[in-house]
Parts: structure tokens; C-alpha cells; sequence
């Protein structure tokens, strides 16, 4: 997995609610047996007119959000199919960090397997992002994984939570296999002790 | 009292004999029963065992089958489209390889990974059950704590049978009361999606329980466990009772002669202890209910077919203004809008929320005799092979083949749209499934969630038609 330390980055945004993993990757776009190349079906459905043209009125192709690492979320983002494809696609496209005022659960365990680092702030605060960025594209704003602070460049600073577990396996780029496979022992010890019941 | 008699939660009682381990600051390692599969999200998960020479630690506990990319068209693999026939190829290579179940769709045993684990009595109460879908909720009409996790987890499971997870917390939905004529299942899980938000159930495991859940059967169960993950929840829990038992009784997995008698005698007492407490409740009155539609592109936007589309005034906060507007531009319908007599071009029965024997025989005795409007195309998918034999013993699929439906092979189908199954862009779609998302059954469709009879009433009507006028 790749680690996440830091990031300064300028940020796409992304002002819907509820925006399912049917948007972030269309199921015909999974037909894949590998992870490579996901990229090109991300928001597909949005960034392509039915021509299969480039739709350049969306926010995501518009030249000044080229190359943007971090996307700025609605609430529940990520809702709906658990299929990881829709964070492969987003890693693929780009992006390192989302943030939002709330995620899907499965969708946000899949992004800490695969570096995506998904941050949670108030949502009047993801809000008055998406202002300034409308505003102001080229705005950067920094993710510090470490002291757990989105910072902007006028100097405002807000914290975010993530458990030392997952901060820990972010920051080494350590994915949980290898803590399963380090615990065998004991889940040998409650195989035994279940099936002797 | 101990805090071994502290009272627990079915939810509750699920879990803490599954945790293997937590560590201080780490997540939860929680032991899985089940493990199913299918042939969409695993390819990745058993490359990376390859990857790293590790097996399958229970190929025993691991079953398998093909749903979401195959054709339901009866015809021949090598006439398929490539990727999908590589999906398959691919599925049946690893589960060979890695000695697991595989119901084929060349075998007497195949569909949707959550209509064929319960009828073959894999999935069984208080057991953990996970599966590389978000449905996967479906299996907790048994009593089962049944999640849908993602291909990295997919890995895990396999290689060590084992998830971390962080404990969620519990959520009771009460629904009390006697459900009218022509309310079903379907509309009881639209109308708490509709209460409580699709995001509503986050971080929870939500109980459905109260006498109308009670009364229930297994298909019906399965339906309102089914959705929620549509209500932001992972899992919802059932407790079983002697409708699960009867339900299991001699399915090929389930135990059988003593075993099943010690089985029995452990399952009942996973219900909710008396005096146990949820972190959060939502009660509803299911004699308030009418039969549901939705009008929105998230499964909380629904309404009963009584009433209209919501108008931006009724919402205060911007945000969901702008949902509510992008949804009905996207959908077409205008604000306060009555939702009965929208014209609809297509009708699908089927998926894994609507596909079972039940389901098909409502939907039956509603068109029987009847004929599918004229420009509609309307299909049926049975949710398994062997609720397509039951449905074709009964004379069903006559039925619905005279009313002009077409009747199909099981699998997902236009539920996700993966094959050939797909509605055209701008198509209204009264659907039995569980997700009106965006494209979700064809790039540019729209969808209409709703419950079986009310599909096939808009079948034969050509539009929404409030279903209670034909019973
Ligand atoms: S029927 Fe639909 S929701 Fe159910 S497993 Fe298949 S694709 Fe998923």
C-alpha cells in the first residue's frame, strides 16, 4: 500500500450529497480482473456526455482542477455498492485525500486499505471549502497526516480524527494482511476452543 | 448481576463470541463462518493470495457462485461477451484451484449469492457471514450478522478467515401493527429508508423487530434486511424464530438429525434479552403504510404512491435543496408532482430484493390474465435456478409469458446492468431492486423502486398505478 504523510495539493469540488459508487465507478467499467486502469471509468457517467465526448462544462474537467489530489465531498459520500473498484479508480485518476462531512462505512474502510485517506470535518466547514475553491481554484490546501490537520493558506487549521491503528498503517503503508497473518496463532487457539463447543 | 448477565442484544450476543482478539488502539479481529463469493469482486482477492503463496485457510467455509456479469439469456459461454465470459473463466480457475464450492451456472445450483446461500441452508442464525457485496445484509433475516465488505477484505477473509472491524454500534427499528392489503416488505424497509435518511444508519447494525416483523416470512425478511445498506447501515439482524427454523429445516447445509436438534436449542436464544439497550431507535406504525415509490436517485428519496414529489420549499437546508433539484433533473419529474400515472417504459422483477418464489408468485396472480402495455418491455429474473424451476412447476412463468413478459435466467441482471440486461438513457424503469442511483440500470435511465405487485400493476398499466385498485 502507499503511504500518506503529508500532502499539498489543490482540491476539485464536488458539491453533491450522497454520491454513490455507481457515480464513482459504473458497473460496466467492472468487468476487470485486475486493479490497473480504473481511472478511466472514474465519474465517468458525469464526465462524459452520452457521446462519449468530454463534457466540458463539468467540474472535473475543467482546466484550472487538472491534477487536483484532494476531491471536496457532500455528505455520504461513497454510498451504496462496496465494490473497491470505485477507490481504485480514484487513486487512479488521482486523487490521495477526500473530504467530506460524512462517508459510507465500506467506503471508507476501502480507502484506508489502499492509501485513499478519507477526512471528516464539520460540515460547515467542508462547505465554506467548496466556496473558496469555487472562488479561487487554484487555492492549495494541506493535509498533514501526522498532526491530523486540514490547513489553508489564509493560516485556518482544523483537526480531524482517524484511529492510531489506521494512522499508523497509513503513515508506513502497511496494509492488514500482514497483521492477520502475524495474529495465526491465535486464530488457530479459537478455531480449537469453537469447534471442540 | 455479572457482566456475563448483563442483558445483550441479539446484535450483541452475534458478535462477542466471534472476536478473536483487539488489541488496545486497534480494531476488532473478528472471526467469519461464511465466506461467499462471486465473480466481480474476487478476481483481485485471490490474485493477491497467488501473489503471496498463501491458501484459502477454509476452503470448507467458502462458497461460491457467478450472478452479477453473466447473460440471463440461455446461451452458450463462448457466445458471451468476453469480459464477462473472462470473469467466469477466471472464478472458476481460482475456485479450483483454491478447492472452494462453486455453484456454476453450468450446474443444477446457481444465482444470486443471496438467494442461493439461504436456500441451500448456508446461511444459518448467529453466525458471521461476509461476502464481497453490500447486500450481503440480506442473510441477517436469519439472525446472522451478514456484511458486505471490499475486495482487500475480500483477501483477508480468505487467507485467514478473519476481518478487522471496528464494533458498530446497534439501532432497533420497531414496526408494530398489522400491514394493510397490497403493503408489502418492500414498502415497510422504502418508508423507514424514507424516514431515517440513506444515511441514517451509519456505523450501525440496525434490529428490525415489533409484531409485523414477526409475522413475517423468510422471503419477506430478506427483503427488509436487504436494504440496510440503502438505509447507510452494514448489516440489519432478524431474530430467528420458528419461521428461520422452518425456513432451514432440511436444506442441504443445514444440520441434520441431533445437530440440528442442538442447533435449534442454541438458536433460540439469540433474541434481544429483555431490558437490553439499543443507541438508537425508530419505531414505525406499519398501518399508517401505503405501498411506496421512489422518485429520487437515493433510495431515501420515496414517497407512498398516494402522495407527489416534495417541492424545494418543504426542504430548508441548501444542500438538500440542490440534491432534491439535481435528482428531478436528472429523473425528469417536476416538483409536487403526483407520483401515480408517471408513464413508465420498463419493468424489471428481480434482484436480490425481489426475486424469490414469493416475490414472483405476487407479481403473478397481479398480471395473470392480463397483458403488458403496449410499448412497455417488461422482464422477469428469477434470483435463482431453483426459484425458476419452483416458479416453472407452478405454472408461473406461463403467466407472465402471456401477459408478455419476458422470463429470463437467474442472475442480477438489470438490477446493476453489468450485461446486456440495460435500460436506455432517458427509459423510466419500474423496478423491484434496491438502488436508483444515477445509471445504475443503464447510463441515463431512471428508476422507480418499488414492490413487486406494484411493478407488475405498472406493467400492465403502462404507468404508476396505485396497486390496491386491482386487488
Ligand atoms: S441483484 Fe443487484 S443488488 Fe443484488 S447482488 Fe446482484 S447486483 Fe447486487
Amino acid at each position: 500500500m502507499q503511504s500518506f504523510t503529508q500532502l499539498t495539493a489543490t482540491a476539485v469540488p464536488l458539491r453533491a450529497e450522497n454520491v454513490d459508487t455507481d457515480q464513482i465507478i459504473p458497473a460496466r467499467y467492472l468487468t476487470a480482473v485486475t486493479k490497473e486502469g480504473m481511472g478511466e471509468g472514474c465519474f465517468a457517467a458525469w464526465r462524459y456526455l452520452h457521446d462519449g465526448s468530454l463534457d466540458e462544462d463539468h467540474v472535473l474537467n475543467r482546466p484550472h482542477h487538472q491534477g487536483a489530489e484532494i476531491l471536496l465531498a457532500g455528505r455520504n459520500f461513497g454510498s451504496g455498492s462496496s465494490r473497491e473498484h470505485a477507490v481504485w479508480a480514484l487513486t487512479d485518476y488521482g486523487f490521495r485525500v477526500v473530504i467530506s462531512p460524512g462517508f459510507a462505512d465500506i467506503f471508507h474502510n476501502n480507502s484506508l486499505k489502499n492509501g485513499l485517506l478519507p477526512v471528516t470535518l464539520p460540515h460547515h466547514i467542508v462547505e465554506m471549502m467548496h466556496d473558496l475553491v469555487e472562488e479561487q481554484p487554484d487555492t492549495t490546501i494541506t493535509v498533514d497526516l501526522e498532526a491530523q490537520v486540514v490547513s489553508l493558506p489564509d493560516g485556518q487549521e482544523f483537526s480531524f480524527h482517524i484511529d492510531s491503528y489506521r494512522k499508523a498503517c497509513l503513515l508506513d503503508g502497511l496494509d492488514d494482511l500482514g497483521y492477520l497473518l502475524s495474529r495465526s496463532a491465535d486464530i488457530a487457539a479459537y478455531e480449537a476452543a469453537t469447534q471442540a463447543a | 448481576m455479572t457482566s456475563n448477565d448483563k442483558p445483550r442484544t441479539l446484535f450483541e450476543k452475534v458478535w462477542d463470541t466471534h472476536v478473536v482478539l483487539q488489541d488496545k488502539g486497534a480494531p476488532a479481529v473478528l472471526y467469519i463462518d461464511t465466506h461467499l463469493v462471486h465473480e466481480v469482486t474476487s478476481p483481485q482477492a485471490f490474485a493477491t493470495l497467488r501473489e503471496r503463496g498463501l491458501p484459502v485457510h477454509r476452503p470448507d467455509r467458502t462458497f461460491a457462485t457467478m450472478d452479477h456479469a453473466i447473460p440471463t439469456r440461455n446461451v452458450d459461454i463462448t457466445l458471451w461477451p468476453s469480459d464477462a465470459a473472462n470473469q467466469v473463466r477466471t472464478l472458476r480457475e481460482n475456485c479450483k484451484d483454491f478447492g472452494v464450492t462453486l455453484f456454476d451456472i453450468n450446474g443444477p445450483v446457481q444465482g444470486i449469492v443471496h438467494v442461493v446461500g439461504p436456500e441451500m441452508g448456508i446461511t444459518q442464525p448467529g453466525t458471521t457471514i461476509v461476502c464481497g457485496d453490500s447486500h450481503t445484509s440480506t442473510h441477517g433475516a436469519f439472525g446472522a450478522l451478514a456484511f458486505g465488505i471490499g475486495t482487500s477484505e475480500v483477501g483477508h477473509v480468505l487467507a485467514t478467515q478473519c476481518l478487522l472491524q471496528d464494533r458498530p454500534k446497534t439501532f432497533a427499528i420497531t414496526v408494530d401493527g398489522e400491514l394493510g392489503t397490497g403493503v408489502t416488505a418492500k414498502d415497510v424497509i422504502l418508508a423507514i429508508i424514507a424516514k431515517n435518511g440513506a444515511a441514517g444508519g451509519r456505523g450501525h447494525v440496525f434490529e428490525y423487530r415489533g409484531n409485523a416483523i414477526e409475522r413475517m416470512s423468510m422471503a419477506n425478511r430478506m427483503t427488509i434486511c436487504n436494504m440496510s445498506i440503502e438505509g447507510g447501515a452494514r448489516a440489519g439482524m432478524i431474530a430467528p424464530d420458528d419461521t428461520t427454523f422452518d425456513y432451514l429445516r432440511g436444506r442441504p447445509y443445514a444440520p441434520q438429525g441431533e445437530a440440528w436438534d442442538r442447533a435449534v436449542a442454541r438458536w433460540r436464544t439469540l433474541k434481544t434479552d429483555e431490558g437490553a439497550t439499543f443507541d438508537r431507535e425508530l419505531f414505525l406504525d406499519a398501518n399508517a403504510l401505503h405501498p411506496m415509490v421512489t422518485y429520487g436517485t437515493n433510495p431515501g428519496q420515496g414517497v407512498p404512491v398516494t402522495g407527489c414529489v416534495p417541492t424545494v420549499d418543504e426542504l430548508e437546508e441548501p444542500a438538500e435543496r440542490r440534491s432534491l433539484l439535481s435528482a428531478l433533473d436528472y429523473m425528469g419529474l417536476r416538483e409536487g408532482q403526483p407520483m401515480a400515472g408517471q408513464p413508465v417504459d420498463i419493468v424489471f422483477i428481480g434482484s436480490c430484493t425481489n426475486s424469490r418464489i414469493e416475490d414472483l408468485r405476487e407479481a403473478a396472480a397481479i398480471v395473470s390474465g392480463k397483458r403488458v402495455a403496449d410499448d412497455v418491455w417488461a422482464i422477469v429474473v428469477p434470483g435463482s435456478k431453483e426459484v425458476k424451476a419452483q416458479a416453472e412447476a407452478e405454472g408461473l412463468d406461463r403467466i407472465f409469458a402471456e401477459a408478455g413478459f419476458e422470463w429470463r435466467g437467474a442472475g442480477c441482471s438489470m438490477c446493476l446492468a453489468m450485461n446486456d440486461d440495460k435500460a436506455g438513457a432517458g427509459k423510466y424503469v419500474a423496478s423491484t431492486s434496491n438502488r436508483n442511483f444515477q445509471g445504475r440500470q443503464g447510463p441515463g435511465a431512471r428508476s422507480l423502486l418499488m414492490s413487486p405487485i406494484m411493478a407488475a400493476a405498472a406493467a400492465v398499466n403502462g404507468r404508476v398505478v396505485d396497486v390496491r385498485e386491482m386487488l
